[in-house]
């Protein structure tokens, strides 16, 4: 953290706040630490619970390991206990602790003996550590015990202090995340005397332990690691705790440690070692991998072990880096200045003193550099690097990389030959003295087509057929003139040198070739992406992509209706087995990398990462190389991070889209429904105002209103409650379309009988109208329904009684086409305005009718045309051309005409 | 033709539409007996033997069809069926099961006074002889077999005749299309619909002044015809 200047002295720092604001939400973990097994943590946590519990506070017991010491299993009495899940694995029954059954029982605390456990494979988690981080963030407090031999930073210093590598780690974080330590310290005389009574072990076991383990030395040593973690614990709480309080550092907190890994499998211990420096420091570090050339010639377990030793760093709290490189030391150096780095640790070369001397050493250039920044050589330990020799078995992949195909040596052969023939031929005619010019080419030429070792053996095979062809005496192999012993020194030097550069050269163009490669089609993937408008699409490309980028098999999930379901897959499958989904479903709630090669669910087949926009988890990808190797090289990784970031944007942009269409939609909706309550309310309160108005009045006053008066009263509450009735039809209709409840009896109408009815419906509202019917004697027999028909000629001729005035003519005229069947309604009223033409079928619509009260109910003629499209037919509106008016035609195909009975007598 | 008064049930489970039908009813000095559900309805057609029964289709108790079916058992009585407008296949079953006629709600009072009238007159009709029809200028005498109109004889085919025969004998009731088809094709079951719609178009062609807008022979939609009364 930077100094602060001093205005800002006592405000506390935001991180720092944040931190306490989540450890506030989360479960509480306090630690009992020890430095060895029965020095009596478990019995010291059990004590402290049974306080808790008498003090009214709900402890329940997760897991307690009492390995039958009576005095423990005493304070277990009364202690609610949570039952173990059974667990079958090869064979055997093993009783894991239930964590799904605390997290629903949800105690204010709970008891996780043995925090270093190592879970059964199959189990959600792989470690209990991780278990009980789960139990901290759904917000328990956590009680465990651990020893100090399985802190992850301090396994190497324990095994070396001990001797027994210890299989079962935590990492050094969760310490950190502890809210409590609680150092349960026993002198090692205690320890031994209690071991010696057999209150730790039984029998045999107490004697071998005495024997191996429990040592005076051993345990003074475990003692002291265990006091010293403790310390540095209660330092840390105490910065913590000033930093809350805007108390800033007294010492320069500007600190910074970078720590430069490589394959090598003690780079582990490198890491650990920089974590130690940087914790004593206060500083913050970073782990950083340099690519070179040589990254390009690691065996896949090299790069495992790289991508390993990341993750270790990032697990112990340290930012990663990879970066591409190729003078190791400037590179370095560089990111140190870049980052403010004031330590730099490197681990001491293990090359040759030979190799050292030609390449030059990484570290002496490094130091020779460094100006103002510490370096720090880490000597890895004896025993590390013995067992990087036997865990790193000989990768023939690398050496058949580095050796080359023998076709290239039979080429450079080849080219040489070819160039020394050439040299002979302008030696022998023209007797120039520098052909040795003429062959060089060839070697430069080997070593930008087939690598380095081709090219070298090019230059030997050269400088001999140079010798033997060229410097005389001929033929031979001796050298007779000592000027030309130099020019053939000179040759040899100027050969290999050439050939070295030129493969150098090659190698770094063809990194810069994949480079570019990748950019360019990470370039072409966001342009596809951009032109996307489908989920599905962009699922189905991202997946594509990514399988034919990583070379690997690729699923894409995403949630539907809180359910994980299958989306798009390269190559295609249609389902994911249990475990899978599981380790999907996991991923995207915690936002976590879940499944293969991870912490969690590490029996998936797959690898899930979560696509996610900071917050929310949008889709979960899931990748499995199709050769079932575990793990994602680092290189692979970004990659996909940088394809699922542009996969993201997509999707967000994606999604934003349909949001606006879907609100759109909505507020169409809200609009149609408001038009509905305004329709709805309007054309039932106006009539039941006439209505209540008339009867009351007739009702109050009818001695004084004379038979006129009273008449047109009456008049009036009847022709409202015939308008209310007739819009109650139109709304009852409207719903019958809408539910799609309409199915039309089609029977043979007479269209007569039909207009007929319908006039004889309407006969009220028409009286003021002429009415004329033009329908073909010799009209046949239709298929319609004769009711629903019937209803949308009435609703036809009541639209024309509304809107043309009294006096004028309406006009119902039929005709038979070759292929069609029209009817149409024509009014002599102002006619349909132009713009409304194409609306007026539209539920709700009406005219703009500037001085007239008979407004429709705008549900009239979208009840005609969802009638009409029922029966098979086609309506629309126009203006008649003849005069003004509106015309309505109904269209339908001859089909409707129905097929002439047989014989009919026409007359007597 | 002048009616003596009479007494009809009024079944409907609604007190607003009893309210109306007795007020309406006892002005025309009808009597009036009410039942809310069709179990009082059937004991009171049992104790007060009306002469009409008006029945509202929809009741709490059980399906106004069964109660028709029952009543038709013991009595012919003229049963008025109210009903809804969009329960054309209603009306005909409760006309196939026996009643006479039906009045959609929402109805006029005159609609209802007039279907009342023809009820009870075609009952007083029923052991009476057979009477001559004249509306509008329309003279049908079914002794004579001589059909006039604006004093002129029109000649009708023998299916025509048939047709107009059953309209008359019951006009002002509502015959449904199985009824007429019955009545004109009586060997032939299932007829098809058009030869009756055929045979009305030509019959209106004849006995109507203006055949497009029929005065006389009415549509009934999705049920039948009905002939003006006289």
């Amino acid at each position: 953290m930077p100094a602060n200047d001093g205005r800002d002295l006592q405000r506390p720092s935001p991180d720092a706040l944040l931190t306490q604001a989540q450890g506030e939400q989360r479960g509480r973990l306090k630690i009992f630490l020890g430095a060895a097994p029965g020095v009596g943590k478990t019995y010291e946590m059990l004590s402290v619970s049974r306080r808790k519990r008498l003090e009214g506070i709900d402890v329940v017991v997760g897991v307690v390991e009492t390995h039958g010491r009576i005095e423990t299993e005493k304070q277990l009495d009364g202690l609610e206990v949570i039952p173990r899940r059974e667990e079958i694995h090869q064979g055997r029954t093993l009783f894991e602790m239930d964590l799904d059954a605390i997290l629903k029982r949800q105690p204010k605390i709970v008891l996780v003996d043995e925090l270093a456990h190592n879970n059964t494979p199959g189990s959600r988690h792989p470690k209990r550590y991780q278990d009980v981080q789960e139990i901290c963030a759904a917000g328990i407090d956590v009680y465990t015990t651990l020893n100090i031999q399985h802190v992850a930073s301090l396994n190497d210093v324990v095994a070396s202090i001990t001797r027994v590598r210890v299989r079962e780690t935590v990492p050094d974080s969760i310490l950190e995340q502890a809210d409590e330590i609680e150092l349960i310290d026993l002198t090692p005389d205690d320890l031994m005397q209690r071991l010696r009574e057999g209150k730790v072990y039984h029998g045999e076991a107490a004697e071998r332990a005495l024997d191996h383990y429990f040592t005076p030395s051993n345990l003074t040593a475990l003692r002291e690691l265990a006091l010293r973690r403790t310390a540095q614990r209660v330092d840390e709480q105490l910065r913590q705790q000033r930093r809350v309080q805007g108390i800033d550092e007294v010492w320069a907190a500007s600190e910074r440690v970078l720590v430069c890994i490589n394959e090598s499998p003690g780079a582990e211990s490198l890491v650990r070692y920089a974590k130690r420096v940087a914790d004593r420091l206060g500083a913050s570090w970073t782990a950083v991998y340099l690519e070179t050339e040589r990254s390009r010639q690691l065996s896949e377990t090299q790069r495992d072990s790289v991508a390993q030793t990341l993750r270790l760093a990032e697990h112990l709290g340290a930012d990663t880096l990879t970066l591409p490189g190729e003078r190791i030391a400037d590179d370095v150096l560089r990111i140190c200045r870049e980052h403010n780095v004031t330590q730099v640790i490197v681990s001491k070369s293990r090359r040759s003193r030979l190799f050292e001397w030609l390449h030059g050493s990484v570290v002496d250039e490094l130091v020779r550099k460094s100006g103002n920044i510490t370096v720090q050589v880490f000597a890895e330990s004896n025993s590390a690097a013995q067992r990087t020799a036997a865990s790193a078995p000989i990768d023939k992949a690398q050496f058949s990389i580095a050796w080359g195909e023998p076709g290239d040596y039979l080429a450079t052969a080849f080219w040489v030959a070819l160039a020394t023939l050439i040299g002979i031929a302008i030696d022998r005619t023209a007797g120039m003295a520098n052909v040795s010019l003429i062959i060089l080419p060839a070697v430069v030429f080997s070593a930008t087509r087939y690598g380095l070792l081709p090219s070298l053996f090019g230059a030997i095979m050269s400088s001999l057929c140079y010798n033997y062809f060229m410097l005389p005496p001929l033929y031979t192999f001796t050298i007779g003139d000592p000027d030309n012993v130099l020019a053939f020194f000179a040759f040899i030097a100027v050969a290999f040198l050439i050939s070295h550069l030129t493969a150098r050269t090659r190698v770094q163009a063809q990194f810069a070739r994949e480079q570019s490669r990748t950019t360019a089609e990470l370039l072409n993937f966001s342009r596809r992406l951009a032109g996307l408008r489908k989920l599905d699409e962009l699922m189905e490309l991202t997946a594509a992509q990514v399988a034919q980028m990583l070379h690997v098999e690729v699923v894409l999930l995403m949630p539907v209706q809180g359910r994980l379901k299958l989306r798009a897959s390269m190559p295609v499958i249609t389902s994911l087995d249990e475990a899978d989904l599981a380790a999907a479903s996991w991923c995207l709630e915690k936002n976590r990398p879940t499944g293969r090669g991870s912490d969690t669910l590490p029996g998936a087949r797959r690898l899930f990462l979560p696509l996610h926009n900071g917050n929310n988890g949008l889709a979960v990808i899931g990748v499995r190389h199709s050769d079932d190797e575990a793990r994602l090289e680092p290189g692979k990784r970004r990659l996909l991070d940088a394809l699922s970031d542009l996969a993201v944007i997509a999707f967000e942009r994606i999604r934003l889209a349909r949001d606006v269409d879907q609100a759109k939609m909505l507020a169409e909706t809200e609009k149609l429904r408001t038009a509905l309550l305004t329709s709805i309310s309007h054309d039932l309160r106006t009539p039941l105002a006439s209505i209540l108005g008339s009867i009351t009045s007739l009702r109050s006053y009818s001695k004084l209103y004379d038979a006129d008066t009273r008449e047109e009263l009456l008049a009036t509450a009847q022709d409202e409650t015939e308008r209310m009735s007739r819009f109650v039809n139109n709304l009852l209709d409207m719903t019958r379309l809408d539910s799609g409840a309409l199915a039309p009896r089609l029977e043979a109408c007479d269209l007569h009988d039909l207009v007929g009815s319908a006039l004889n419906r309407v006969k009220k509202l028409l009286a003021q109208h002429k009415i004329s019917v033009h329908i073909p004697q010799d009209m046949p027999m239709l298929m319609l329904d004769f009711m629903l028909m019937e209803q949308v000629l009435v609703n036809l001729l009541d639209n024309a009684a509304k809107y043309a005035a009294p006096d004028t003519a309406i006009e119902v005229s039929a005709q038979i086409h070759r292929y069609a069947l029209t009817l149409e309604v024509r009014d002599e009223g102002p006619g349909i305005p132009e713009q409304d033409v194409l609306r007026i079928f539209d539920p709700f619509f009406r005219v703009q009718q500037a001085d007239r009260k008979t407004a429709g109910t705008g549900l009239g003629l979208a009840v005609c045309r969802g009638f009409i499209q029922a029966m098979g037919g086609r309506i629309s509106a126009g203006n008649r051309r003849d005069r003004s008016g509106a015309a309505f035609t109904i269209e339908f195909p001859s089909k409707i005409i129905a097929k002439t009975p047989a014989s009919v007598e026409t007359s007597v | 033709m002048t009616l003596g008064t009479g007494r009809i049930l009024v079944v409907d489970d609604e007190p607003a539409i009893r309210r109306l039908l007795r007020t309406t009813l006892q002005a025309h000095d009808y009597e009036i007996v009410e039942a809310n559900s069709a179990a009082t309805a059937l004991s009171m057609q049992r104790e007060s033997n009306p002469d009409a029964i008006i029945l509202d289709l929809g009741l709490p108790d059980r399906d106004g069809l069964e109660v028709i079916a029952e009543i038709r058992q013991s009595s012919a009585v003229p049963i008025l069926i109210l009903s809804s407008r969009d329960d054309e296949r209603g009306k005909v079953a409760a006309l196939d099961a026996g009643a006479d006629d039906y009045i959609t709600k929402p109805f006029g009072a005159e609609e209802l006074l007039a279907r009342i009238r023809t009820a009870l007159r075609h009952r007083l009709q029923q052991q009476g002889s057979r009477p001559r029809y004249e509306c509008d200028g329309l003279i049908v005498d079914l002794v004579r077999r001589i059909v006039t109109r604006d004093g002129a004889d029109l000649r009708l085919s023998p299916k025509e005749y048939a047709l107009l025969e059953q309209l008359v004998l019951h006009s002002g009731k509502v015959l449904t299309h199985k009824h007429l088809q019955k009545a004109a094709w009586p060997a032939e079951a299932d007829m098809d619909i058009q030869y009756l719609r055929i045979y009305i178009r030509q019959l209106r062609g004849k006995i109507e002044r203006t055949p497009e807008q029929p005065t006389l022979l009415m549509t009934e939609p999705g049920v039948g015809y009905r002939l003006k009364s006289s």
